[in-house]
């Protein structure tokens, strides 16, 4: 056995300063891509600076990014919801119904957030009860609600929202900001101080890293799974009630695809999709990107599904560039 | 009897035989040989659709583009025949069934080279395909009068008394039997779902062995392509959106695990039969269309719940029988 010599070694936590860490993380690239757009859209077209147009423009991503922020912290415990596109549509079916039952609009907010809930807990209880994959579980789920809706309203649709409920999707705080950007905001404080400050946002990374050693950790597993799916079938409800209000009509078609486009979100605020890691001011830089995309395309009428090319190439290419990135210096480094 | 009900072929049997006999006691003539027939053809497609799928499952990946891939093969079909009327047919669905095969590479390559989550790289690629039908055809529509006859006729061809179409799909039934089970790609497909470590140390390239399985869905997805737009004499950006779920939702009723490694071809064909008697009797026993959605959602969570318990049994059994061989 060779002597070897024993020497006092500063090993550091980290391999690099707060700095350079703060430099190279994803959140710095998306301020830099959103900042990139934004002054791409302010040249490319004279209407983009209005505060009127870019207020408008915020209703492109506010109920998309809500939904988000609960996606991000399925996606982070490991799992996925593809059924919240279906669950707007449910709930507003379920509202419209409610309607013609002759309820105000504060009953309309209680049922709508009550079908969410439900809904969550319906996906909930099948994840973590029965022990099911959500990739599959939520597919089957989102042909389900969708497919009730369809059962309710065949080719109809429902209409004569109260006048006081409109505000939820079409009203204003203050000035240019609309009740949906302010929700959007307090929401965003809201999930990153749950995610990025409290023990219940610990035990979401613990999951989605190692679900096993979470579990001989003491983390309830099942039951933190559970709150994520009814969290996020009620944010699904919330963006439904401001997707419905601001729509002012309800059809089984409503928010078609839009689970994709939320996925695509969080992705590209540098969710691994295979869970573990991510954050909230990610999942806002990239709302904001995407809505601002959407918006300047928009304004130099480029017709909606040639944005979704760029959205898909964006979703590929946000995951690729990374892994070709290190793959580079990697080779580079030997 | 019991034993009959543990294989998931058998039990997918019984459960369409009982549905059909459930049908046949609300409207008996569902159950005349001819519309039987007609039941089979109608579903020729989702089963192609499905064996790729299968694949593509069982390495533990999913192509969630196969609907699109479908579309925008059956879009260049119809173009190409409505450009060129007097390219020969077989010719027109040699070049789609390329295309698709490209399609499903970029797939394959981008899980294989890039190791980028498959939902995540098929997410991407439905979007982007569907933009590019819109992209080459202008958002117009092709349309019958638009496509040669030869072109529309094909699938409906009658030959002993079946359609083109219902032979094809028995075909690749008949194909894809032998390459699941004779041959070392089919196997490398199981072993790489059911112990993707194991089968590197067998020296199956794993990477390599899940860009097959995507080529494989590209193709029958290019082929179908060309079956539904000449099938419905029309090509629009939206054919066949959504159906991607079909597709899946017959894979998981045919007991094909969707952790990966466990399936078979006779369950895919059976999943998507099931799929098809359903769509094709709830107009005659008089329920709305607008509930298939919802009876397809019921069904999949249903058979996902199956699947999970029929897995979880399946570690017991083989430590019994062991034990038996043993005492």
């Amino acid at each position: 056995m060779a002597e070897t010599q024993m020497v006092a070694r500063h090993i550091p936590d980290r391999l690099e300063g707060r700095g350079a860490r703060l430099v190279k993380s994803w959140e710095t690239l998306l301020v830099a891509v959103a900042l990139a757009i934004f002054l791409v859209n302010s040249f490319a077209s004279p209407y983009f600076l209005d505060p009127w147009n870019l207020s408008d423009a915020t209703f492109n991503f506010t109920e998309k990014a809500m939904i988000a922020f609960a996606m991000a912290l399925v996606i982070i415990s490991g799992e996925i919801d593809l059924s919240v596109a279906s669950i707007i549509a449910l709930t507003s079916t379920a509202m419209g119904y409610a309607v013609q039952l002759g309820f105000d609009t504060p009953a309309l907010v209680m049922v709508g957030l009550a079908t969410g809930l439900l809904c969550g807990a319906f996906n909930g209880l099948l994840v973590t009860g029965l022990g099911l994959p959500s990739i599959v579980v939520t597919i089957g789920t989102m042909s389900l609600f969708r497919g009730l809706s369809f059962v309710i309203l065949g080719d109809k649709a429902f209409t004569g929202y109260p006048e006081s409920f409109s505000w939820f999707g079409q009203g204003y705080v203050w000035w240019v900001f609309s009740f949906e950007l302010c929700l959007f905001v307090v929401l965003a404080v809201i999930y990153g101080v749950v995610l990025h400050r409290t023990s219940f946002g610990r035990t979401i990374y613990a999951i989605g890293n190692n679900q096993t050693a979470a579990l001989f950790s003491g983390v309830r597993v099942g039951r933190v799974k559970f709150v994520l799916f009814l969290l996020t079938g009620l944010m699904a409800a919330i963006a439904s009630i401001c997707l419905t209000a601001r729509l002012g009509s309800t059809r089984p078609s409503i928010a078609m695809g839009w689970e994709l486009e939320v996925v695509t979100m969080v992705v590209l605020g540098g969710v691994n999709i295979l869970g573990g890691s991510g954050t909230i001011p990610g999942v806002v830089l990239a709302a904001l990107i995407m809505g601002m995309v959407t918006f300047g395309f928009g304004l130099l009428n480029v017709p909606g599904i040639v944005m979704s090319i760029f959205i898909g190439l964006l979703l590929i290419s946000v995951i690729a560039l990374p892994i070709l990135y290190r793959r580079f210096r990697g080779r580079r480094s030997h | 009897m019991k034993l009959l009900l543990k294989n998931r072929e058998m039990l997918l049997v019984v459960a369409i035989v009982a549905l059909v006999a459930l049908i046949a006691l609300r409207f008996p003539p569902f159950v005349t040989p001819g519309n039987l027939a007609n039941v089979y053809n109608d579903t020729s497609i989702l089963i192609i659709l499905a064996l790729g799928q299968m694949a593509v499952i069982l390495t533990r990946c999913i192509d969630l583009s196969m609907a699109a891939n479908l579309a925008l093969s059956g879009m260049v079909a119809a173009m190409i025949n409505a450009a060129m009327p007097g390219l020969p047919i077989p010719l027109v669905i040699l070049i789609v069934m390329a295309l698709g095969a490209v399609l499903g590479s970029i797939n394959g390559l981008l899980v294989w080279k890039l190791d980028i989550p498959p939902i995540v790289v098929t997410l991407g690629t439905l979007t982007i395909y569907r933009g590019l039908i819109f992209l080459l055809s202008g958002g117009a529509w092709i349309n019958a009068h638009q496509m040669s006859d030869a072109f529309k006729a094909l699938p409906r061809t009658a030959v002993l008394g079946f359609p083109l179409l219902s032979w094809l799909s028995l075909v690749i039934i008949g194909i894809m039997v032998v390459v699941m089970r004779r041959t070392p790609l089919g196997r490398a497909f199981f072993a790489v779902g059911g112990n993707p470590h194991a089968a590197v140390y067998t020296g199956i390239d794993v990477g390599r062995t899940r860009f097959f399985a995507y080529c494989l869905s590209g193709t029958l997805a290019g082929l179908a392509g060309y079956l539904w737009v000449s099938r419905y004499a029309v090509a629009y950006v939206d054919i066949a959106a959504g159906f991607e779920l079909d597709i899946i939702a017959a894979c998981v009723i045919g007991g094909i695990s969707i952790a990966g490694g466990i399936g078979s071809v006779g369950g895919a064909v059976l999943g998507a039969l099931f799929l098809g008697v359903i769509k094709n009797a709830l107009p005659v026993i008089n329920i709305s269309p607008f509930a298939q959605m919802a009876i397809s959602g019921t069904v999949i969570i249903i058979a996902v719940a199956v699947n999970a318990r029929a897995e979880k049994r399946k570690g017991r059994v083989i430590l019994r029988k062991a034990e038996a061989a043993h005492g």
